[in-house]
């Protein structure tokens, strides 16, 4: 059961990441972190069973930051549509240099 | 230390009072420049009381054996660990006779300048830097130690250097007077090396310590006290104008002739002479230094009167003639005759002081009337002139005397202040190095007889023969006013009977030339200041010769040179009558031997292409090569580059695409799982 | 007087007050109105001044030790304090910045005229770092001092700069934290040392000078500290942020930076390397290499400012050739030596922050600074160039100013120990010569032949009241700095006594914790 849930957590985990690495859209990219975050919380969940209850206590955490996180994020990828009428990643690169 | 029979009147107040005439005149130039009347009392009348004063505590020492000198404490100046300066004056017989012929001359220069400069809108600023000059000037005479003296040494070289450049609006005498400057400099390098030697080796600074611990501790003929005398030569070839950095002096001339003739002349290039004779114990311990110091005199003495052959400028002819001059005292200086220099000193003082006021008399009156006619001629320029004895009358009278003073024909001043250099040079040639006076004997008595015809030459282009300057100036020249004349006069006074005060025994006892009062006064007067000095030297000569080197004794050779000026003054004279001289602008440069003298010898070249080009080159590539490129450029900023070069590097894996960078972290989170993993 | 000083406990609160008091005057001026900032600085400035003054008379001349001192826990775990305390050395130093700085700031009414509030409440700011660090007796408050000031110069030089001034203030930036933080590195080293042996925590001075260590040791550490105080003097080569940063920096800065930012270098070898590392200190190989590099500042720096077209240039490297009489002074180790390093210092505070306020003012005039754009000034300008005048001479040492002083004895002094090095360094009186002079002659002598030269205003009133006192002191220690020279004689002296003591024999640390430490019980007493 451990190892199911461990593995089903690690896919997920792997498809968020193949997500943020291939897509350029925002949306998307938001969606393979949120994605990310819920792998980790599966896993959370499954190894609590052996470890204790701090794991679920951990999810709590986990989720009030990714709900923050999705409130600012959003509110990010709406002002930047606003000035460029784009949400296309590759148009994008502020952050070099 | 205090002498019972006498106690100095107000000694500090003598060095105090031009230095509140420099005070109240520089305060008048800054603020009322046009308020000339005050400076006129100002400016003369510190002077008539310094001048006063000096006289009072003369006569006082006069019938005084005072044995030591005395000195007066004011404040601690420099009082470091074991190093004590105190901001102290000392009076002797030499410091009292320079204080003298100080405050004497520059008074009656004072004098001269109020008519000399009175049309002059830097009026104030030139009494200013006068008064300032006599200031430093005493206090260099009269300070009692090495600091103190280097005070007034440097003191009067910045106030040479602002006269010099007192026209300050005219580039090449501003030039001047900065070359002035960084020449004495190097002097003063020398001065400075020589008291850290002797504080380093004596522990002390003061002139009374020092020559009394000098004969003890410093080794006669050792290395150090001749390393310590000849750093302290180096500083007297400075301010005093001998080879090799007499480069200077010439071209001062470029200040207000008053100048020329206070500081140029009478006054601060003897600073060297008198420099060498208050350490003479240093010297007298130092024969090789006395031997260079009396070779340079005579050296320069010889080579500067060729100079002065050739010259037209009428100024640069008596300068390059105190050149040589002060090349006698050095001469005198070296061979020991401390007491013979000292008297050259005071006896040239009186006649170059004429000698050149007489010339500023003759600029004077050239400039005015070629003012007036717009003519633009160099007033200098002795091509310029001649026959103005009929037009400046007395200028050309006294003009005589200075150059017979000089020349020394009896019984002028110079006469026997010259020969008893001469002679002295002769009757010394004892010892191991007694070759080299003798020769250094001959090359006076050649240096004379070149200076009775430069002066010839010089009175002969100037007052007599045709008149050059054209017709229309001559009716614009005049006579000075009496406020110069008489200064003139009063020099020509002394320049007549100066030398009465020191005869020589040997002439005194002539029939014909010993009629005149008082003999070897300076000498007696002298004798305890150079005692200590004599007292070395004394045992190690032994007896002086009494015959020069072709035979014949004092008086025969003063007879012999009275009759070679004589000569070479009626030869010169019929001579120079016949050469024909034409106005400057119309003549040729000179050619041939006439040409290198002219040219002085290329020494100024010389030193432009050795010294000064490769020192400029030489800074100019230190800050753009090791400065700009090397420090700045390939260390400081090149450590810059390399870092920011490693940025770039870094920078380049920056796509700023988000996905680039979650690869990154990926790939970076599957090494180190690898690395776990393993 | 002192019966009044007494009654108001001055020596308790003096040395506090100094610091702080120009942090408190920057919230004032950054509180109040833009136009008025000037105003209150400089009457904050003036204030500090004259706080100060009546430490000139009570300073007990006789006492080598800590004056004034005031000790309380800073950060206990570490043993951090702020401690503070004024010895001969730095009474003259404390005194030369509180006298500067009203002038200073008076200076730059008209040349500052953007961020006015900005600039003042900086000017104090740094004022508070450079008195901290005279005054500082514990290694890391000395080093958060160090490092206070560097910021508000940092600022100084780049916001109000010239053209170039970010680069300047960068490369003035990066200079001294390179050696700073090596300075830092071996502070700790001191500090986990001192743990080690004793199993105590302190920065504290005396407490940190007790450490033993090693030639070895004490090799390294004398080479961070060296490096960060010798870029700071700047000693030849570590000087080329200093033409920039003052030719860049606002003339204020440059005062500032010239008359005592330079000499806080100097104060640290002082303060510092000679106590705590005695025996690199006085290595022969280390002191000869110290000093040639102070001779090579001396002449190679007044070479290269004698071709520099620009005078304020010119007078920065004149700096240069300044402070390499201090390094030849200080590192002859004897009483001359080091007194007229001390001499050189405040000499060079005076005449070469004249000189910048000199060049300043003629900036403000023509707004150009090179000197071929003069000429014939001084027919012009008469007051301006008697002024100038004095402080060029003052520079290049002119027996009757202080220059003379200064150098004559640090000369003096190097003479007694390294006649060679002496000597070659009294060329510099040459070559002082040598750059003023053309400089002094391009800028004030020579035709007026530029037409925009012939009208230009002399000094103002203002402008008077800045230089006067500055040329005041220049001829005040020119011919009585008996005052100044027996301030610090005395510390002078117990600093080089200690110095030969310890070169000696490195005292063992447990020794002499069997014994309080000596600073320690003399700084309980005062």
């Amino acid at each position: 059961m451990l190892t199911r849930s461990l593995v089903l957590s690690a896919i997920l985990f792997g498809l968020g990441v193949a997500g943020v690495v291939v897509r350029r859209n925002a949306i998307i990219l938001f969606m393979c972190i949120e994605l990310m975050l819920n792998a980790v919380n599966l896993a959370f969940v499954a190894l609590s069973r052996a470890a204790g209850i701090e794991g679920q206590i951990f999810v709590f955490f986990v989720m009030t930051v990714a709900a923050a996180e999705a409130a600012v994020g959003l509110a990010i990828i709406i002002s930047i549509f606003r000035h460029a009428e784009t949400v296309d990643m590759k148009n994008f690169n502020l952050l070099r240099w | 230390m205090e002498h019972a029979g006498f106690r100095p009147v107000l000694l500090g107040l003598i060095v105090l009072l031009p230095l509140a005439g420099f005070v109240i005149n520089g305060a008048v130039a800054l603020l009322a420049p046009a308020r000339k009347r005050i400076v006129t009392w100002a400016g003369p009348g510190v002077l008539a009381l310094a001048f006063a004063l000096a006289l009072v505590n003369f006569f006082g020492m006069l019938g005084v054996e005072l044995e030591q000198a005395i000195v007066r404490d004011y404040w601690s100046w420099m009082p470091v660990g074991n190093l004590e300066v105190a901001a102290a004056l000392q009076l002797d017989q030499l410091s009292m006779l320079m204080t003298l012929i100080v405050t004497g001359v520059s008074f009656v220069i004072h004098v001269y300048s109020v008519g000399y400069m009175g049309d002059d809108p830097g009026y104030a600023r030139y009494f200013a830097y006068l008064n300032l000059f006599v200031f430093f000037m005493l206090v260099l005479v009269l300070g009692a130690n090495f600091p103190v003296m280097f005070v007034g040494w440097e003191g009067v070289g910045l106030c040479s250097y602002l006269l010099i450049g007192f026209w300050f609006r005219d580039r090449e005498k501003a030039d001047a007077g900065k070359k002035a400057f960084i020449v004495n400099r190097i002097g003063d390098l020398g001065f400075m090396v020589a008291m850290l030697l002797l504080f380093t080796n004596l522990g002390s600074l003061d002139f009374e310590e020092v020559f009394r611990a000098a004969p003890a501790t410093l080794a006669y003929g050792g290395a150090l006290v001749t390393t310590i005398t000849l750093f302290l030569f180096l500083g007297a070839t400075g301010k005093s104008a001998q080879i090799p950095l007499y480069i200077w002096l010439p071209d001062a001339m470029a200040g207000p002739t008053p100048v020329s003739a206070l500081i140029h002349a009478a006054t601060m290039v003897t600073a060297g002479v008198y420099m060498v004779a208050r350490t003479g114990v240093l010297f007298a311990l130092a024969p090789v230094s006395m031997i260079v110091v009396a070779g340079i005199g005579a050296l320069t003495a010889l080579f500067a009167a060729t100079i002065g052959l050739a010259q037209y400028d009428i100024k640069k002819v008596l300068a390059y003639s105190t050149v040589s001059q002060l090349g006698y005292m050095f001469l005198a200086v070296g061979v020991g005759a401390f007491g013979t220099g000292m008297f050259h000193l005071m006896t040239h003082a009186f006649f170059k002081a004429l000698l050149f006021r007489g010339s500023g008399a003759v600029i004077h009156a050239v400039h005015g009337a070629f003012h007036h006619t717009h003519k633009e001629w160099d007033p200098q320029d002795m091509r310029n002139m001649g026959g103005l004895r009929h037009y400046l009358p007395l200028t050309w009278i006294v003009m005589w005397i200075g150059t017979l003073a000089i020349s020394g024909v009896w019984p002028f001043a110079g006469f026997f202040s010259k020969d008893e250099i001469i002679w002295q040079a002769a009757a010394r040639a004892v010892g191991p190095f007694a070759p080299w006076f003798t020769a250094f004997w001959a090359m006076a008595i050649a240096a004379a007889v070149l200076t009775a015809f430069y002066m010839t030459r010089l009175m002969i282009m100037t007052f007599h023969g045709e008149i050059r300057c054209g017709a229309a100036e001559c009716t614009h020249l005049h006579e000075v006013p009496a406020v110069m004349s008489l200064p003139l006069v009063v020099l020509a006074g002394l320049s007549t009977v100066g030398g009465w005060v020191n005869m020589p025994h040997a002439i005194a006892e002539l029939p014909v030339l010993g009629w005149l009062p008082s003999a070897e006064w300076i000498h007696a007067w002298l004798e305890p200041a150079v005692r200590p000095a004599e007292a070395i030297l004394g045992p190690r000569l032994g007896a002086l010769n009494e015959a020069a080197p072709l035979g014949g004794g004092e008086a025969f050779w003063a007879a012999v040179a009275f009759a070679l000026a004589v000569v070479v003054i009626g030869v010169g004279s019929s001579v120079v009558l016949r050469w024909k001289y034409r106005p400057a602008l119309e003549s040729l440069e000179p050619v041939g031997l006439k040409k290198v003298l002219y040219r002085k010898w290329y020494v100024d070249e010389a030193y432009e292409t050795l010294i000064v080009r490769p020192v400029v080159a030489t800074s100019r590539a230190l800050w753009r090569l090791v400065d700009e490129a090397l420090i700045d450029n390939v260390l400081v900023n090149g450590a810059g580059y390399t870092s920011r070069a490693f940025g770039w590097a870094g920078s380049r894996l920056q796509t700023g695409q988000l996905n680039t960078y979650a690869f990154a972290v990926v790939l970076g989170a599957l090494i180190l799982l690898g690395f776990m993993l393993l | 007087m002192q019966a009044l000083l007494d009654a108001i406990g001055y020596s308790t609160w003096v040395v506090h007050f100094l610091v702080f008091f120009p942090t408190a005057g920057m919230l004032l001026v950054l509180l109040g109105a833009e136009n008025r900032a000037k105003h209150v600085a400089f009457w904050i400035a003036l204030l500090e001044f004259v706080v100060s003054v009546p430490l000139w008379f009570s300073f007990n001349t006789a006492s080598g030790s800590f004056q004034f001192a005031g000790q309380a826990d800073w950060i206990p775990a570490w043993g951090v304090h702020y401690a503070v305390g004024i010895d001969g050395i730095g009474l003259l130093l404390v005194l030369l910045t509180t006298f500067l700085a009203p002038l200073t700031i008076l200076g730059s009414f008209r040349y500052i005229d953007r961020r006015e509030k900005a600039f003042y409440a900086m000017m104090l700011l740094l004022q508070t770092g450079i008195l901290g660090v005279f005054v500082a007796l514990d290694l890391f408050l000395f080093f958060v001092f160090w490092e206070v000031m560097l910021v508000p110069m940092y600022f100084i030089i780049g916001v109000w700069g010239g053209e170039r001034r970010i680069y300047a203030a960068i490369k003035f930036f990066l200079y001294t934290a390179l050696g700073s933080l090596l300075m830092l590195v071996a502070i700790l080293y001191l500090f986990f040392k001192y743990r080690a042996l004793t199993g105590n925590v302190s920065f504290g001075y005396f407490e940190l000078l007790q450490v033993p260590l090693t030639f070895r040791e004490q090799f390294w550490l004398f080479a961070a500290f060296a490096l960060a105080f010798a870029i700071k003097v700047p000693v030849f080569p570590f000087h080329t942020w200093l033409p920039d940063a003052h030719v860049e920096a606002p003339t204020p800065g440059s005062v500032v930076l010239a008359a005592v930012l330079l000499k806080l270098g100097a104060f640290g070898f002082l303060r510092f390397l000679l106590p705590f590392f005695p025996q690199a200190a006085t290595d022969s190989r280390i002191v000869l290499l110290l000093l040639v590099l102070g001779l090579i500042g001396i002449i190679y720096a007044a070479w290269v400012a004698a071709v520099q077209p620009d005078a304020k240039k010119l007078v920065a490297y004149t700096s240069v050739a300044h402070m390499g009489f201090v390094v030849l002074g200080i590192f002859a180790l004897t009483q001359q030596g080091v007194q007229g390093a001390m001499l050189v210092m405040l000499s060079h505070g005076a005449s070469t922050g004249a000189l910048f306020l000199l060049v300043g003012m003629l900036y403000e005039r023509r707004h150009t600074r090179l000197s071929g754009d003069f000429g014939g000034l001084g027919a012009v300008m008469p007051a301006f160039a008697t002024i100038f005048m004095i402080t060029a001479l003052t520079s290049i040492g002119l027996p009757g100013t202080s220059g003379f002083v200064g150098e004559f004895l640090s000369l003096l002094g190097t003479f007694q120990t390294h006649p060679w090095v002496a000597m070659l360094g009294a060329t510099g009186v040459i070559f002082a010569a040598y750059y003023m002079l053309p400089m002094v002659q391009r800028i004030w002598f020579n035709e007026i032949d530029r037409p925009e030269n012939r009208e230009l205003p002399d000094l103002s009133r203002r402008e008077l009241a800045v230089l006067v006192p500055l040329v005041v002191i220049m001829l005040w220690m020119g011919v009585y700095p008996k005052p100044f020279l027996e301030r610090s004689e005395v510390t002078v002296a117990e600093l080089l006594e200690r110095v030969e003591a310890r070169r000696i024999s490195t005292p063992s640390l447990l020794a002499t914790f069997a014994a309080p430490p000596a600073g320690a019980a003399e700084r309980a007493g005062d």
